[in-house]
């Protein structure tokens, strides 16, 4: 489909410019020199209600609850989800998984990307507003603030207003909520690596190791300093989305919109006012939409980097056109063509539909397919399979040639494993081994396996045989390529 | 700082050291501040028609974590080595921590080594977790001459088979283990005579295994086998007070046949077991011992 603006693009050559003078500034402008820093300016956001907050609150219930909830969980004998650095075992539900099976975590990144990529392509920053930890700590601090100092107006009097003691209990018992959530989410963090039953257990009797009760106070750390201070300087200074957005945003991505045709110009009005006698547009000038943005920004000056698509914005204007008896929308999710002209929501869908989101798609469905078949197709057990370091071939009496060679079954399951072992490749080649060939469950062992070749069997020097690894009561047998030496 | 003979070099990486670190804060105070238009609050500069570089300050708390941080950089390098030879002030080296590491191990592992070295060598080739242990042991010190498998190869002694050198009792394999061993035949050369002579030894040394030889020369030398049995005794059985290999099983540890026998017989041999006494201690040398033990009594 063709823009219907059909004005010539402009094009930047890309070519060294014959203009080599000083960039010079604006008529009528003269030089100031400032600083680079400034003093931050705290931001008191006022409470906010509406569709989109109570989107925001589910998403904060949902992976908090996720968040909190799933070290305690169990999965026969163990936690359901224990990373073990220790032991480098990490258990997901049904999944162990081993330092060699990385690159699942490579595929998790590559998908999280992509899926970050086209969410941003639809429908701009919803992981910022909704699903990011920044925000959702910070909705939980500040609604912790509010609850204990009071919304904008309350919170900013008592903040200018002298010491007393009721500021001094307000704040206090503030810090003493804040404190108490940034711990506990620093134990629950600390709960993904050491058993969080072993740590609670720890806790109670006031013994934890050093480095477990380091990453507890760190994590807690950080989400008290990050939650309750840094807030949306984390997002403007710290995060690099911000900055490379703009890379995957076009005009038909949804973003935080103010509908400027509609709203300009500007003004204050009574409610039973007619704005057209007025010449004025839906804007009724309250700054509620200013009051309410947790990155203290005016949406009304168009999409800025510090937008994090949360729609709070958006939720308070909708209140202040019910009570004008407006209609709803002058603020609102949109895109940058839709707002420009007047498109309804069915034309914002059907523009979903472009190559870039569906290039994304079709990448972040091959992604996913391939690493979801690849765990469901993991064998059971991994092998490996290494020439003895010290000899290459040893001759036994009557001319039999031995071969040593070691051999690494990684059990992935957690049931006891067996295999059985074979070899191809030379005629009368038989496998040698003392052992038992079985593996704890979720353990690797090493074994020492002999091969025999009957004398005058194959020329002397190097012959590729295969090692046939059956987990006898599965279906999987793994092969691994090897080399047999026959000496001269 | 041994490895320099002179000071320039402390003097010269230090000198660079501090003075950077005090120019990334000079730089950070020059460049604090810059000129902005009074009427748009931009730099004024304008690019691609209408790309305006505006004033955005940072947060100041910023330029603190990076006082921060080189203050931080300061106290680093007063308090650990880093500036050319200065040691630092808590005495910090990489040895150092290394040797508590091994200390802290070695601390944590006395209770199970206290446990092994109450149990004998028999015992502990039973032992499961002693075994595990012994296993550890013999592939990071042992595996490399004998193997993996304990099989050894050419030259290196197969520790499974039940035929020893110098005796299979759990003393005399943690003597073997502890202090090592040197194996020697002596070249022969000039006592058995004649090439042909020393082929007629070989024969008979091939017989006393029932090997494969040439039954004449092996009667011809049967004479001469006189000088090899001040060692290997005048059965061809060995002696293993000596270290002398029995010569009438099949265990041939230098290579089997006439050749490597006139070889033998010609050209002598020292071969060497290494003491493990200074690399090893008591307790891991006992646990090694009944490891060993166990490969050919199980």
């Amino acid at each position: 489909m063709k823009p219907p603006e059909s004005a010539p693009r402009t094009v930047i050559p890309i070519a060294v410019s014959k203009d080599t003078s000083p960039i010079s500034p604006p008529e009528g402008a003269s030089p100031v020199l400032v600083s680079l820093y400034e003093a931050h300016q705290k931001i008191y956001p006022r409470s906010v209600s509406g569709r989109f907050a109570r989107l925001r609150w589910a998403m904060v219930f949902f992976t908090q609850l996720l968040f909190y909830g799933l070290p305690w969980l169990h999965w026969g004998e163990r936690q359901a989800v224990l990373f073990d650095l220790a032991a480098r075992r990490f258990y997901i539900f049904k999944l162990v998984l081993y330092p060699q099976d990385f690159i699942y975590l490579t595929g998790l990144l590559v998908i999280s990307a992509l899926s970050l990529f086209l969410f941003t392509a639809v429908a701009g920053r919803l992981w910022c507003g909704y699903a990011c930890p920044q925000t959702v700590y910070t909705e939980i601090f500040m609604w912790i603030e509010r609850k204990t100092e009071g919304d904008r107006i309350a919170h900013m009097r008592r903040d200018e207003g002298p010491w007393n003691w009721d500021k001094l209990w307000r704040k206090s018992l503030k810090q003493v909520l804040w404190l108490a959530v940034g711990l506990w989410t620093g134990f629950t963090f600390v709960g993904y690596f050491t058993p969080i039953h072993v740590l609670a257990g720890e806790v109670a009797q006031w013994s934890f190791g050093s480095w477990e009760i380091f990453w507890v106070l760190f994590y807690g750390f950080a989400t008290y300093g990050n939650a309750g201070y840094m807030r949306e300087q984390v997002c403007m200074h710290m995060c690099p989305y911000a900055r490379f957005q703009s890379a995957m945003f076009d005009k038909d991505t949804l973003i935080v919109g103010y509908d400027q045709a509609r709203g300009e110009p500007r003004g204050s009005r009574s409610r039973k006012a007619d704005p057209a006698q007025l010449a004025l547009g839906a804007c009724i000038d309250c700054n509620l939409c200013v009051h309410v943005c947790p990155t203290g920004i005016d949406i009304r000056e168009g999409l800025q980097y510090e937008c994090i698509g949360c729609g709070a914005c958006a939720d308070v204007c909708d209140e202040v056109m019910d009570k004008m008896d407006y209609p709803r929308g002058l603020v609102k999710y949109s895109t940058q063509n839709a707002i420009q002209n007047g498109w309804s929501g069915s034309e914002i869908f059907r523009r979903v539909l472009r190559a870039r989101v569906l290039l994304y798609t079709v990448i972040l469905w091959l992604i996913i397919g391939i690493v979801g078949f690849g765990l469901l197709a993991r064998p059971p057990f991994k092998v490996d399979v290494e020439r003895d370091r010290k000899s290459l071939a040893r001759e036994l009496p009557g001319g039999v040639i031995e071969n040593v060679f070691r051999l690494q079954i990684m059990n992935v399951t957690e049931s006891e494993l067996r295999v059985h072992v074979q070899v191809d490749g030379l005629p009368g080649l038989k496998v040698v081994s003392d052992e038992d060939l079985s593996v704890a469950p979720a353990q690797s062992r090493w074994f020492v396996l002999r091969l025999q070749l009957p004398p005058g069997q194959a020329t002397p020097g190097s012959h590729p045989i295969h090692f046939e690894i059956d987990g006898q009561d599965d279906t999987t047998v793994l092969k691994e390529k090897a080399v047999f030496m026959v000496p001269h | 700082m041994s490895d320099f003979t002179s000071n320039f070099w402390t003097v010269y990486i230090s000198v660079i050291t501090l003075v950077g670190m005090v120019a990334c804060l000079v730089l950070l105070w020059v460049t604090g501040k810059t000129h902005v238009m009074s009427s748009d609050d931009s730099t004024g500069h304008v690019w691609d028609e209408d790309l305006r570089e505006m004033n955005n300050p940072l947060p100041r708390w910023w330029v603190w974590m990076f006082v921060i941080s080189v203050v931080f950089g300061f106290a680093y390098l007063a308090l650990y080595p880093g500036l050319g030879s200065h040691a630092g002030q808590l005495g910090w080296t990489s040895l150092g921590e290394y040797r508590a590491e091994v200390s802290k191990a070695e601390a944590d592992e006395a209770p199970l080594y206290a446990k092994f070295s109450a149990m004998t060598p028999e015992a502990l080739s039973r032992d499961p977790q002693a075994k595990l242990v012994g296993e550890r042991l013999f592939m990071n010190n042992c595996a490399q001459c004998h193997g993996s498998d304990a099989r050894g190869s050419k030259g290196f002694p197969n520790l499974s088979d039940g035929d020893w050198l110098y005796g299979g009792s759990p003393d005399k394999i943690k003597e073997t283990i502890t202090l090592g061993r040197i194996g020697q035949m002596p070249a022969m050369a000039a006592a058995v005579g004649t090439p042909a002579e020393a082929k007629n030894v070989a024969n008979y040394v091939l017989s006393l295994s029932g090997s494969p030889h040439d039954s004449l020369r092996a009667a011809l030398g049967k004479s001469k086998f006189t000088v090899c049995a001040a060692c290997h005794g005048a059965d061809g059985k060995g002696n293993q007070a000596l270290g002398a290999p029995n010569l009438s099983d099949n265990t041939w540890l230098h290579g089997y046949g006439e050749n490597a026998i006139v070889a033998m017989v010609n050209h002598g041999k020292v071969n060497q077991m290494p003491a493990q006494s200074g690399l090893l201690t008591q307790a891991q040398i006992h646990v090694l011992t009944g490891y060993v033990w166990g490969f050919s009594n199980k």
